[in-house]
C-alpha cells in the first residue's frame, strides 16, 4: 500500500517538475497559467468543466486534470529548485472586497473562523489616513517561528515558502507566541470543513486540516508547481496583491506583469515592521493614488464582519 | 547514637501510624476536587481545546500561568533547602523537610500543566525523537528534566537518616509492607562516621547543584518568553526577574506550609515565632528585589514607551486595573510593612501576608501571560468576544483546582509517610531547643 503510495508520488512528482517549469516560463509571460496545468498523460474524467484563463479566455478542461497534484510530505521540505518567491500588496487598490479571504478558506478547506488571509483596517496614527491591509504569511526569511518549533514541525524551504507539516506538530503554540504578526492559527477543535478534503496530507496543500495543531497561508506552493498563481491572488478583484520569483525579477497578479525590483523602486514599496528584523517576503506598496475611499471597503460586508473593525479608530468616528 | 530509640520519633509516631477523621475527610475533599478536574481534563480532550478560554491572539492562558507558578514555587523550595543547607543555617532543620516536599511536589505538578496546553497529547514524545536544541522548549524539556533528578537525589538524601531511624524504630504501629520500605529505602544507612562523612559529602554538592539547576531552569522558562519579540515579553531583565519572582512565591508558601503543620500536627515547640520571623525575612528582602525588578522593567517600557508598549500599560492599567495592583503594588509593600515593622511581626500577621504574596504573584504570571498576547503589534479584529479577551473556562478553573488539590494530597501522604520535621537531625546531640537557636 504505502509503497504503491511512495511509487504514485514519485511519478507526480516527475510530472510536477514538468509542470514546474512550463509554469515558470508561464508566470514569467502573466499568461498562460490555466494550460499550464494540463497534462496529457494524467487520467481525466471524461467530464468537463469551464475555466477561465488569467487573460480572460474561456475553455473547456476535464475535472480530473484541476485536482492539484501533492507532493509527499518530506519533498514538502525541499523548494522548488530556483525560485524565491515573493509577493507584493498594492495597498492603494484594497477595498475589503474580502474575496482573496473567501477563495483561500475555499481553497484550503477552512471553516469560518479560520483565516490564513486577513484583512486589516489600519490606521498608523490619528493624522494619517486609514488603510485596507491584507495581510497573509510573511514568509520571513528570519523567521522566528521556525527557530522556536521544538520538533522541526514548521520549516523555511530553499524558494522561501515557510511551511508546517500538521503531522509533525504537538501543537504547544509557540510558533503563534514567535510570530509578531498574529499570522498562524489553531485548529481548537475538528472543524465539520477538514473532511471535505479526501485526499491525502500534505503540508504544500495545508490540507486536510488537523485538530489541535497549527496551520498558517503556504503561499500555495501546491498551485504554483502547476503555474498558477496562490488563490487570493487570482481572486482578487482589483488585482490587488501579486505574485513571482525575485531572482526572475517579475510579480505578477494574473492580469499585469511587473518587473519586482523596478516596482518596488518606482513605488516605495516596504515591509511591515521591518524594525522587529524577520526579513519578510511579502512587500507592500504604500496606499497612494487610492481608486477606492475607505468607506468602500464597509459596503457589501455581513455584520459579524463589519463588526470586526467597529473598535478601530477610524470607524468610531464613520458613520456609514 | 542514632541506633537508640529516637525520642523525638517517639512524640511524631502517631502522625505517622493514625490518620483521623478530619484527615480522612480532607483526603476525600481533595480526590473529589481531583475527580472534577479528571472531568473537565476528558472533556477537554474530548471536545477538543475550544472548550477553553484560549483562542488564536491568547494562546496561552491559565495553564501557562499556573505552570510557570508551580515551577516558581518549585525552584524557591529548592534554592531555600539548598542555601540553608550550605550556609548551615541552625534554625532550618524544623523546616527544610518542608521546603523539599514543596520543591518535589510541585516540580511533579508544574509540568503537567504545560502539557495541558498541548494540541496533540498523543505526539508528546516527538519531542525526544525530533526535538531540536534550537528551541527553547527543548532547553525546557532538558532542564526540567535534570531539575526533577537532581531534586529527587537531593531530596532522598535528606530523607536517608529519618529512614534509618524509622526502621530502626521498631515498636512502630506500622502495617508490614511500611517497615519493609523504610528498610530498602534506607539502604543500609547506619550512621558509622564513614557513611556519615560520605552522606554530607553528598549532600553538600547537591545542595549547590541544585541551586544551580534552579536558577538555570527558571531563566529557561523566561527566556520563552523573552526570546518572541511580542511587546512586553522582549525583556532581557525576565531571567532574573523570573528567578526573584520564583524565591519570592516559594518563601511565601513555605510560610503557609508552616503554619499549617504547625497547627495540626502540634508542631508549636518546634517550629516558633523565630522561623516565621526568618523565613519572613527572607521574604521581605525577595520582596524589595522583586519590587524593584518589576518597577525598572515597566519604568523603561513606559517612560521611553514604543507604540505597543504604550498600549500595553494603558492596557495593564485599564482593564487589569486591580490585579495590577494587588501584584505589583500590595504584594510588594504588604511584606514590607508587616516584616519590616517589629509590631506587625506576629505569626498570624506573616502568614497572612504570605498568603496575599502568593496570590499577588499568580496574579503576576497572569499579567506577563494574557495582556501581553491580548496586545499585539497587529490589532485584534475580530467581532467575537471571546477572541478579543481571555476569560478561563470552568475546564481551566477545574483543572487548576485539581492542581492545588494534587499538591495538598501529596504533601499529606508525604507527611504520612514520613515526619515533616526531620527526626534524625534533632535527636542525641542538640536538644529541640537549641536546634532552633
Amino acid at each position: 500500500m504505502e509503497e504503491e503510495s511512495k511509487k504514485n508520488q514519485k511519478s507526480s512528482r516527475r510530472t510536477f517538475l514538468k509542470k514546474g517549469l512550463i509554469a515558470s516560463a508561464g508566470v514569467a509571460m502573466g499568461s498562460g497559467l490555466v494550460s499550464a496545468c494540463i497534462d496529457a498523460s494524467s487520467a481525466g474524467t471524461g467530464e468537463k468543466v469551464k475555466v477561465m484563463t488569467t487573460e480572460g479566455e474561456i475553455m473547456e478542461v476535464d475535472k480530473g486534470l484541476l485536482k492539484l497534484p501533492r507532493v509527499s510530505r518530506q519533498e514538502s521540505h525541499k523548494g522548488i529548485p530556483g525560485k524565491k518567491f515573493v509577493m507584493v500588496i498594492d495597498l492603494g487598490k484594497c477595498k475589503n472586497a474580502r474575496k482573496c479571504v473567501e477563495a483561500c478558506q475555499k481553497g484550503h478547506h477552512l471553516p469560518k473562523s479560520q483565516e490564513f488571509m486577513k484583512v486589516y483596517l489600519l490606521q498608523d496614527s490619528e493624522k494619517t489616513s486609514p488603510y485596507w491591509f491584507p495581510k497573509p504569511c510573511f514568509h520571513c526569511d528570519n523567521p522566528l517561528c521556525v527557530s522556536v518549533c521544538p520538533v522541526g514541525a514548521t520549516y523555511k524551504r530553499t524558494d522561501g515558502i515557510v511551511l508546517i507539516d500538521n503531522q509533525r506538530c504537538i501543537g504547544c503554540k509557540f510558533c503563534m507566541t514567535g510570530c509578531p504578526y498574529s499570522t498562524r492559527v489553531f485548529a481548537w477543535k475538528h472543524y465539520p470543513e477538514f473532511d471535505e478534503d479526501k485526499e491525502p496530507y500534505s503540508p504544500e496543500a495545508s490540507s486536510p486540516g488537523k485538530e489541535g495543531t497549527v496551520s498558517k497561508c503556504d503561499f500555495c506552493p501546491d498551485l504554483i508547481r502547476v503555474g498558477k498563481v496562490p488563490y487570493c491572488v487570482s481572486a482578487c478583484p482589483m488585482g490587488v496583491i501579486y505574485f513571482g520569483d525575485v531572482d526572475e525579477d517579475t510579480v505578477t497578479n494574473g492580469t499585469e506583469t511587473f518587473q519586482f525590483s523596478q516596482l518596488i523602486r518606482d513605488r516605495a514599496g516596504y515591509r511591515y515592521l521591518e524594525m522587529l528584523g524577520t526579513r519578510p517576503c511579502v512587500y507592500y506598496l504604500p496606499p497612494v493614488d487610492r481608486q477606492f475611499p475607505v468607506d468602500r471597503g464597509f459596503g457589501d460586508l455581513n455584520e459579524n464582519v463589519k463588526n470586526r473593525y467597529k473598535n478601530t479608530s477610524y470607524s468610531k468616528k464613520f458613520k456609514p | 547514637m542514632e541506633n537508640e530509640p529516637n525520642k523525638l520519633l517517639k512524640e511524631f509516631a502517631p502522625q505517622l501510624e493514625q490518620t483521623s477523621i478530619q484527615g480522612y475527610a480532607w483526603i476525600i475533599f481533595l480526590l473529589a476536587v481531583i475527580g472534577l478536574g479528571l472531568f473537565a481534563f476528558i472533556t477537554q480532550v474530548t471536545h477538543g481545546h475550544e472548550v477553553t478560554g484560549m483562542r488564536d491572539n491568547v494562546v496561552w492562558g491559565v495553564y501557562i500561568v499556573n505552570f510557570i507558578f508551580f515551577m516558581g514555587i518549585s525552584y524557591a523550595g529548592a534554592l531555600i533547602s539548598g542555601t540553608l543547607h550550605l550556609f548551615k543555617t541552625a534554625w532550618r532543620k524544623p523546616i527544610i523537610r518542608m521546603a523539599e516536599f514543596i520543591t518535589i511536589i510541585s516540580l511533579l505538578i508544574g509540568p503537567c500543566f504545560i502539557l495541558l496546553c498541548i494540541g496533540r497529547l498523543d505526539r508528546l514524545y516527538y519531542l525526544v525523537i525530533f526535538g531540536r536544541i534550537q528551541s527553547p522548549i527543548t532547553w525546557d524539556v532538558i532542564a526540567i528534566s535534570t531539575d526533577i533528578f537532581g531534586c529527587l537525589i537531593f531530596l532522598y538524601l535528606a530523607l536517608l537518616r529519618d529512614l534509618a531511624t524509622l526502621r530502626d524504630y521498631e515498636i512502630l504501629q506500622l502495617p508490614k509492607w511500611r517497615k519493609k520500605l523504610y528498610k530498602i529505602m534506607a539502604l543500609g544507612y547506619t550512621g558509622t562516621e564513614e557513611q556519615q562523612k560520605r552522606l554530607n559529602r553528598a549532600t553538600n554538592i547537591m545542595a549547590a547543584m541544585v541551586i544551580s539547576i534552579a536558577i538555570i531552569v527558571y531563566s529557561v522558562l523566561a527566556w520563552i518568553f523573552s526570546v518572541t519579540l511580542q511587546p512586553g515579553w522582549h525583556s532581557t531583565i525576565f531571567g532574573p526577574y523570573f528567578v526573584i519572582a520564583a524565591v519570592f512565591s516559594g518563601s511565601a508558601v513555605l510560610i503557609v506550609c508552616m503554619w499549617v503543620f504547625r497547627k495540626i500536627y502540634h508542631l508549636e515547640e518546634y517550629i516558633t515565632k523565630k522561623h516565621f520571623v526568618s523565613v519572613g525575612l527572607i521574604m521581605l528582602v525577595l520582596a524589595a528585589f522583586f519590587g524593584y525588578f518589576t518597577f525598572s522593567d515597566y519604568l523603561t517600557k513606559w517612560y521611553g514607551s514604543e507604540k505597543n508598549d504604550e498600549l500595553l500599560i494603558q492596557l495593564l492599567f485599564k482593564e487589569f486595573y486591580w490585579p495590577f495592583i494587588i501584584s505589583n503594588y500590595v504584594g510588594v509593600l504588604l511584606p514590607l510593612l508587616v516584616v519590616g515593622i517589629a509590631k506587625f511581626r506576629t505569626i498570624t500577621n506573616i502568614t497572612l501576608t504570605a498568603v496575599v504574596v502568593i496570590v499577588a504573584l499568580w496574579l503576576n504570571r497572569y499579567l506577563i501571560v494574557v495582556p501581553t498576547l491580548e496586545s499585539p503589534y497587529l490589532p485584534i479584529q475580530d467581532s467575537r468576544p471571546e477572541w478579543l479577551n481571555y476569560t478561563a473556562t470552568w475546564v481551566e478553573w477545574s483543572l487548576t483546582a485539581a492542581g492545588v488539590a494534587v499538591f495538598c494530597l501529596l504533601f499529606t501522604l508525604a507527611s504520612k509517610f514520613i515526619t515533616v520535621v526531620p527526626v534524625a537531625g534533632l535527636t542525641g546531640e542538640t536538644k529541640p531547643e537549641e536546634a532552633l537557636v
